[in-house]
């Protein structure tokens, strides 16, 4: 007859529970986010008396995960742009060119005078007076070409090269275009979450989208134009002569030096010579690899006109350190152990092969390897945003009411035990969404004073089929058990179908629309659990107190 | 006392004039359709590039002279308009500046949105830009592509689940009111020139959802009677389907309608858009699943053989215990 199991009220009523406090921190929306936001500048050392305090303010026992409120609510930038990746095929065949007629002057004898031709952007085309040295030619060409590493292009190298009546065409292969597509792409990530970082905002999104895009939205940034400015400020890489090392901020550096902080290492500041050896822009390539020690290292390569003087440089200056610096932050200080010629050398330091990586991501990421083109940009005012989060909330507060009454009016007790479901569904929904780190935009708003619209949708289903079932007297216990069975395939049904295509919107959409995807549809599971569930148990609960003879639904 | 929207026992002849109704279907689809191949959408800067500013400022808005001082700067097609609502306070008056994709520029200028809030600035000097958006033409022609795939996959997949969980006849009718419902919400945008944007989008697909959820508890519900009453005739069963799940569907719409209502009047106008597809989409898919969905599905006929091995409820979902 009608009961439930004791360990199925036991999962229903922690599921409740665990919603519920999961929901909790966003009736108390700004005291838990400065006291996350405190949390995490503490984290970051800055251990003030006013971050103990904000932290203090809301007890850390309880769950501080928060709704993530888009930037239509909250306010900010978002810019939309597409890494111009071509320009760095464009700028590789170019710089080969003093390579290609070093190796083909060695052969002068075969191939005769060799001339560069103008050609389309990204080939390189070099014309050989006598053609019949060509095999000869294109041989001493593609020792030039080194092998790909990348998971795709295994097997293959980074130049295709042939002939072409007397020209020899040397363009980039078509692996070694998707690995140097790779990496500008990742670069270019760092180098704007760098950025970004730097300025300190809260929560910003740098994504990639698809092949050569990038999403980037920064709550609390006052105008896409100044995103794009923070964005496009170069990394300033420099090598320095290091003068010193001390504890003290304070230090006097002296005339023609500069203290600069170390990146590491907390509190450690070196003084260092102002006047840069060699700059980022001198620099071609950085790769993590290993020592011969096997310990995870850096190895970069310089122009020729930075290899000169990098080679000069460590030649006189064997045993002591120089500063590798990175936007006035020193990234390490290794010491200068032989001279280096070739332009390429190999940092070393306790490094993990983590950090070895980062390392060399940063160094390659002196600056914007590529440019970009901003395809979509969109600022939102915080006033907006408050006047949205206002209008939601009264909207909301309005709907709930509405349909509460309206329930509480058409089916008495029984509407009386789906709104308690209706409001432990939203403490849900809440709860979920905070659990996900789920983004709350306006259109997510709309969806959520949807689902509150629809939630009661599966409870009428159920109430409508129990006053049917009521009719051919069975008993009230029968009749509500019947009725729970035999709405069950409809409600299953029409919550399926509506779910795919909260599914097709969340995979289609992006932005405010994905948002909206999400209420959806965790509306819908969250609707599903309480109407059938909760309002099974507590009208269980009430049965069984109760035991009525006649029902009234 | 029971707040009673239908009352028990209905027994309306839904399909006295089958002809009729589906007439009106096919005549409102058809005018909705001319309505978008004569008019057009009005289509937001997402699908069509361009930029709109929203401004705010104290003093009332004088699309004349905004006109005047964004003209001088020759950036093409600019639409002034100024923006009412209830949630507005008596100092707030608001406009929407749109101004088209510039010729030859794939990507955004930010040039032009200083441009316009320059010239701005000088006529109204206390105005403030309180959101500016631009989308490039790239971006918007994948935009609507992207879009109308997601329509047509929503619909798509829903055909295949009714067709999975009923019939082929259900899966058509209740496409069909699908389409009818997207129609007929298309064609009330370009009637009125309401702003198509992504938004909408995301509200035609909840219509797909919201539409289809009426149509499958009627449709589960034909199935069940179609069991239980061998001999009967379809459009009795259809009928019979339709008056017993009646309140239901009153009640269903009734609290979503309260809802959506609420959100119209007093969401604020940025969703205003988006909250009116919805509430016209209910409206509309309501209407559809009992004229449209159900009135096809008797055209169409149906097999009347359900002996499959099945309990009372015939359907693999029917001895979940809840």
């Amino acid at each position: 007859m009608l009961q439930i199991d004791p360990w199925k009220r036991v999962g229903i009523w922690l599921t409740l529970a665990v919603g519920v406090a999961l929901a909790m921190p966003n009736l108390f929306y700004s005291r838990v986010e400065q006291h996350n936001d405190a949390a995490a500048a503490i984290e970051m050392g800055l251990d003030t008396a006013e971050n103990r305090e904000a932290v203090g303010a809301w007890p850390s026992f309880l769950p501080s995960g928060l709704v993530n409120l888009g930037l239509d609510l909250r306010g900010g930038a978002h810019l939309l742009a597409e890494v111009q990746v071509q320009e760095v095929y464009e700028a590789r065949i170019e710089a080969l060119w003093p390579d290609v007629r070093d190796v083909l002057r060695a052969e002068r004898a075969a191939v005769g005078t060799i001339r560069l031709q103008p050609s389309d952007t990204g080939e390189l085309r070099v014309r050989i007076s006598e053609q019949a040295g060509m095999p000869q030619a294109l041989e001493a060409v593609r020792r030039l070409a080194t092998p790909v590493v990348s998971l795709t292009g295994a097997g293959s190298t980074d130049l295709d090269i042939s002939a072409d009546g007397s020209d020899i065409v040397v363009t980039l292969s078509e692996a070694e275009r998707q690995a140097t597509d790779e990496r500008t792409m990742q670069q270019s990530l760092e180098i704007i979450r760098r950025r970004i970082d730097e300025v300190g905002t809260r929560e910003p999104t740098i994504q990639r989208q698809g092949a050569d895009r990038i999403l980037i939205q920064v709550p609390g940034v006052g105008s896409a134009q100044e995103l794009k400015d923070i964005i496009g400020t170069t990394a300033q890489l420099t090598f320095q002569p290091v003068v010193g090392r001390t504890t003290n901020a304070g230090d006097v550096p002296g005339v023609g030096n500069e203290l600069l902080p170390s990146l590491d290492e907390e509190g450690a500041f070196y003084i260092l010579e102002t006047a840069a050896v060699v700059t980022g822009e001198e620099l071609v390539d950085a790769q993590p690899s290993f020592d011969q020690n096997g310990r995870p290292a850096v190895n970069f390569r310089f122009n020729p006109a930075g290899a000169r003087k990098f080679g000069d440089y460590t030649a006189a200056n064997i045993g002591n350190p120089f500063a590798i610096v990175l936007d006035n932050e020193v990234i390490s200080a290794p010491v200068i152990q032989s001279h280096i010629p070739g332009g390429s050398g190999i940092i070393t330091g306790n490094f993990t092969v983590e950090e070895s990586t980062q390392l060399a991501v940063l160094l390659r990421a002196g600056a914007l390897p590529a440019g970009m083109e901003f395809l979509e940009e969109r600022t939102i005012g915080p006033e907006l945003g408050q006047d949205s989060i206002d209008a939601g909330k009264i909207a909301t507060t309005v709907a709930f009411t509405a349909v509460l009454l309206f329930m509480g009016a058409a089916y008495g007790l029984f509407g009386l035990f789906a709104n308690i479901a209706l409001i432990l569904n939203i403490a849900l929904l809440f709860g979920a969404l905070s659990l996900i780190g789920a983004t709350l935009t306006l259109p997510g708003i709309a969806g959520i004073v949807l689902t509150v619209g629809m939630a009661v949708d599966a409870n009428v289903l159920i109430f409508e089929r129990i006053r049917e079932e009521l009719k051919t007297a069975r008993g009230p216990a029968r009749a509500i058990e019947l009725g729970y069975e035999k709405a069950l395939s409809a409600i299953i049904d029409a919550n399926i179908t509506t779910f795919i295509t909260a599914v097709i919107l969340y995979v289609m959409g992006s932005g405010p629309v994905r948002g909206f995807a999400i209420t959806l549809g965790l509306g819908i599971m969250t609707s599903v659990f309480t109407a059938i569930f909760v309002t099974r148990l507590l009208i269980v609960i009430w049965f069984e107190r109760r035991r009525p003879k006649t029902l009234e639904v | 006392m029971r707040l009673k929207l239908v009352k028990d026992d209905t027994n309306f002849d839904f399909f006295s004039r089958p002809t009729l109704w589906l007439g009106i279907s096919v005549f409102l689809m058809v005018l909705a359709f001319g309505s978008f191949m004569v008019r057009g959408l009005n289509y937001g800067i997402d699908f069509q590039g361009g930029t709109t500013i929203r401004t705010e400022s104290a003093q009332p808005v004088d699309v004349g002279a905004y006109r005047a001082a964004l003209g001088a700067l020759d950036l093409g097609d600019v639409v002034i308009s100024e923006v009412f609502d209830p949630n507005f306070g008596p100092d707030q008056n608001v406009a929407m500046v749109r101004i088209q994709a510039q010729e030859g520029q794939e990507a955004v200028s930010g040039e032009v949105i200083t441009q316009a809030e320059a010239a701005l600035v000088a006529i109204v000097p206390d105005i403030k830009f309180v959101s500016v958006e631009s989308v490039g033409p790239k971006v918007s022609g994948e935009l609507i592509w992207t879009a109308a795939i997601a329509v047509s996959l929503a619909i798509f997949a829903v055909l295949v689940y009714i067709w999975l969980r009923f019939e082929w006849q259900f899966a058509a009718g209740a496409v069909l009111a699908l389409v009818h419902d997207v129609i007929l919400t298309i064609g009330i945008f370009s009637e009125f020139g309401i702003r198509f944007d992504l938004s909408i989008i995301a509200a035609l697909l909840t219509i797909v959802g919201y539409s289809l959820n009426d149509t499958v508890v009627i449709f589960d519900r034909v199935r069940e009677n179609l069991i239980k009453y061998k001999s009967r005739d379809l459009k009795e069963v259809l009928n019979l389907s339709i008056n017993e799940t009646l309140s239901r569907t009153f009640m269903t719409s009734g609290t979503t309608l309260l809802a959506l209502i609420a959100l119209l009047v007093l969401g604020g106008d940025v969703i205003r858009g988006f909250v009116f597809a919805m509430t016209w989409g209910i409206i509309v898919g309501t209407y559809s699943s009992v004229f449209v969905a159900s009135a096809f599905l008797l055209w169409l006929g149906v097999k009347r053989d359900w002996t499959k091995p099945t309990d009372t409820t015939g359907n693999q979902f029917g001895d979940v215990d809840a």
